[in-house]
């Protein structure tokens, strides 16, 4: 992967920092990235709505990390996981619409839950920003620029909480949060931007939303039922 | 200013079940009735249609169709000593919120719960003697007898549209049912469902083991049906999205196309809907109430609904909740032990048991709520001996699929790493050769499980949380331990390729889910000393105050809860509209 990433990520940064005085920012953004337009960073990204540059980095080595491309599906970013994650962080979930977020702010007992006064958008942001500093601090490189060994040590010292924020952000809450939202891109309905072409289920047989089982409970009871998994989109 | 509404005859807090079931009921016997719902209209057209609901991101995993707990959650410990905290999103269990409550997203399963429960302190205390209830379990009778709620267990049973197997016909054990079952006037309303295959190899192992398994009685139409108040039911799909979703087919008795609807068309009854009740109002004597106030979640208007009668109909807790914030009857104090509002919460604890194969199809996907094979040797089964394991109450073990959704039905063997390609290779490897035992077990009450306000955290309308103090306790470890053992006999015996043992839950969490069975705080009982409600669940300091739902159970047995929740709203609205109308006063 050489220095592919970084360098589209720092350019595009110049871009927009550079907008105050160049002509347009249009004209930079649309002319400059001939590298970039001959090799996508990902098919059919259709573009982040919540994640920053760094971030987006982030999400798309930890999605490929987790999910490598191999026998049972396409990658992550080919499965459009990070823009499952995007979507989730900029949308009501990451606002925390459904979370009680009134102080004081205690932490408690693990048995009480989670008690950060951050919603989950923010843990994800703070989390990025936390784990890239570590990386910088202990490999002098970010995340997504680190060798797979060294991604999987990041990504095992998070959740088992061997890696101290120097934030006093806890590492695992944070892991266990992008690792939820790394599962569900895998396999939640497509629609919501994961799971393209429904391969997370089509690696396990899932067949979607199928809604007519009540003629194949017995007739494949123990035998193996094959089907073209349905979605949403599919059915709507 | 609370704007003063024209009197009715009963308001109704709450719309799922219960208040469901006195809507009709009461609104036909003549009376004016009220219904007042938190929470939005539902109905299966519009809510529950193909393919919106098989959305597991928005309704299995972002619980959208539950109480939001941004605006009223609770806080949470494990003992007094402990600072509560709030429950900032929804985990270990999920109340429900609009029109059919929990009632259109839950699983089912319905049972029968017996004199075991009913009569506990007395049964356990003539088999085993006084000492072997320990001082701080608070158990006690219910003050009500199986023989009385059997015709309206019936009721509710054909109203929800239950499948299953009799094992206990007037006295006579009928084979392929449940043996251990009181006696029933009469079969289920339908007969059992398809079974799947884990269902099948669990009753075979069973069977060998020496227990007798049933086919666990559930809410889902095996076959197309009409209930006797005439609402129509289509056939379970076995689509493997039954909890936490609602039923595109009306398959799942629900009462947002049963109940609800029927009394919705009586002249008699009106739905609100977006109207949140804060508090119950009392006049000046305190021995009646007047009413409730509400506001709508719509706009923020207050209003004053005056009423002859209230109904407490909300979600357990909720119901608890509401007592609390209107100051009617003395809260629970575990200290000194008196009061009894908030007394006597219990939960439920399981265990469970996951098993490889490599020579089976599971097709966890086609599943139902309730496709599963149970025992219940070790609950309602009154011969077994519990002096040699030392516990009281029991566990109920079960086989089967309740649903393959991927997005948290994954099942690997233990240690298998969570990402990466080894990760991958096994979660395709298992997936459809893996199957599982649960469990679920009874809580005794306990002096210090209970409910009541918190001193710090407050809800959107500015009122006191529900503080919950929980654990288990000793009793409940032995049982785990013991229930845990049944089923990892069960599950060597069945030789799989590998399994991941079943083991004791000591203590409780709030993540991840484990059941919305939260029970008790308004515990009934014979006598205005030891329960907040009488036997017909009529409020013991003001007599034209009903309260409905689990929170009347002194006690939590292994089964679900809804069997008796929705025989005792039958019990109660029969006991209103034929003896307390024409004679309003104490019941009892």
């Amino acid at each position: 992967m050489k220095d592919d990433g970084i360098n589209r990520r720092e350019f595009l940064k110049g871009a927009v920092a550079g907008s105050a005085v160049a002509t347009t920012a249009a004209v930079g953004l649309t002319s400059a990235p001939a590298e970039a337009q001959q090799k996508p960073a990902a098919p059919a990204n259709p573009g982040y709505s919540f994640l920053s540059l760094d971030e987006a980095a982030f999400v798309e080595a930890v999605v490929d990390h987790m999910v490598p491309a191999d026998q049972y599906s396409p990658k992550g970013t080919d499965l459009g996981i990070n823009i499952f994650i995007d979507r989730a962080l900029g949308g009501g979930w990451g606002k925390g619409d459904r979370m009680y977020m009134q102080g004081p702010w205690k932490q408690g007992h693990p048995n009480q839950g989670y008690q950060l006064p951050l919603r989950p958008a923010e843990l994800y942001r703070a989390g990025i920003a936390a784990t890239n500093a570590y990386c910088k601090k202990t490999y002098s490189k970010s995340f997504d620029q680190l060798p797979a060994e060294q991604k999987q040590e990041v990504l095992v010292g998070l959740q088992g909480n061997k890696i101290k924020f120097d934030s006093g952000l806890p590492a695992n809450t944070f892991f266990s949060q992008m690792y939820q939202t790394v599962m569900e891109g895998m396999f939640a309905d497509p629609i919501y931007g994961g799971n393209r072409n429904k391969a997370g289920w089509k690696m396990i047989g899932f067949p979607g939303v199928v809604a007519v089982h009540a003629q194949n409970i017995e007739k494949f009871r123990d035998k193996k039922f094959t089907a073209e998994p349905l979605s949403i989109s599919d059915l709507s | 200013m609370a704007i003063k509404l024209k009197e009715v005859d009963v308001v109704l807090v709450g719309m799922g079940w219960t208040g469901g079931i006195l809507a009709k009921e009461l609104s036909e016997a003549g009376l004016k009735v009220v219904g007042l719902e938190r929470g939005a209209m539902r109905t299966t057209a519009e809510d529950f249609s193909v393919p919106r609901i098989r959305d597991d991101l928005r309704f299995g995993s972002r619980n959208d169709l539950m109480q939001n707990p941004a605006v009223d959650t609770l806080t949470i410990r494990n003992n007094p000593k402990q600072d509560a905290l709030p429950m900032r999103r929804l985990g270990s269990f999920l109340p429900g919120q609009g029109v059919g409550g929990a009632g259109s997203h839950w699983n089912g399963i319905t049972w029968r719960w017996s004199d075991n429960e009913l009569k506990v302190r007395t049964l356990y205390e003539e088999k085993y003697g006084k000492k072997f209830i320990p001082d701080d379990m608070t158990i006690q009778d219910w003050g009500i007898s199986y023989a009385e709620l059997e015709p309206y267990y019936e009721k509710f049973e054909r109203t929800a549209g239950v499948s299953g197997k009799a094992g206990n016909i007037k006295g006579v054990v009928q084979k392929g049912g449940n043996r251990f079952e009181a006696p029933r006037a009469n079969e289920y309303a339908l007969p059992p469902l398809k079974s799947t295959q884990a269902g099948l190899m669990f009753a075979e192992a069973a069977e060998k083991a020496g227990y007798n398994p049933f086919p666990r009685p559930v809410a889902n139409a095996s076959q197309a049906y009409t209930n006797p108040d005439g609402a129509k039911f289509g056939a379970c799909q076995y689509c493997g999205f039954c909890e936490r979703f609602g039923c595109e087919s009306n398959a799942k008795g629900s009462p947002h196309f049963t109940v609800i609807p029927i009394a919705m068309r009586n002249p008699n009854f009106e739905l609100r809907t977006n109207m949140w009740v804060t508090r119950v109002n009392k006049d000046s004597t305190g021995k009646k109430v007047t009413g409730v106030t509400y506001i709508n979640t719509l706009n923020g208007e207050e209003f004053e609904q005056p009423a002859g009668m209230v109904v407490l109909t909300a979600y357990a807790i909720n119901n608890v909740h509401l007592m609390l914030l209107s100051q009617i009857g003395q809260p629970y104090d575990p200290v000194s032990q008196k009061g009894l509002v908030g007394k006597n919460y219990c939960y439920q604890t399981g265990a469970g048991a996951t098993l490889f194969f490599d020579n089976h199809h599971f097709n966890p996907f086609m599943s139902t709520g309730g496709s599963n094979f149970g025992i219940d040797d070790f609950h309602a089964n009154w011969d077994f001996d519990r002096a040699k394991h030392g516990y009281i109450g029991g566990a109920t073990v079960g086989g089967g699929m309740t649903n393959g959704r991927p997005i948290t039905y994954r099942p690997v063997p233990g240690g298998t790493p969570q990402w990466g390609t080894a990760w991958k290779a096994a979660t395709a490897k298992w997936y459809n050769s893996a199957m599982s035992i649960g469990s679920s077990g009874s809580v005794m009450a306990n002096r210090y499980n209970y409910y009541d306000l918190d001193p710090t955290y407050k809800n959107a309308f500015g009122q006191p949380m529900m503080r919950m103090t929980f654990d288990y306790k000793e009793n409940e470890h032995k049982m785990g331990k013991h229930v845990a053992q049944v089923i990892n006999d069960l599950a060597k015996s069945m030789n799989p390729v590998s399994f991941n043992p079943a083991s004791v839950r000591t203590s409780w969490t709030v993540v991840p889910y484990q059941s919305t069975h939260n029970t008790g705080g308004t515990i009934m009982g014979a006598s205005p000393g030891n329960s907040v409600v009488n036997k017909y669940l009529q409020s013991w300091d003001c007599h034209n105050l009903f309260i409905m739902g689990a929170n009347v159970f002194p006690h939590n047995a292994a089964y679900n809860p809804t069997g008796p929740v929705g025989a005792l709203a039958y019990w109660a609205a029969d006991a209103i509209k034929n003896r307390y109308v024409k004679n309003p006063g104490m019941l009892v």
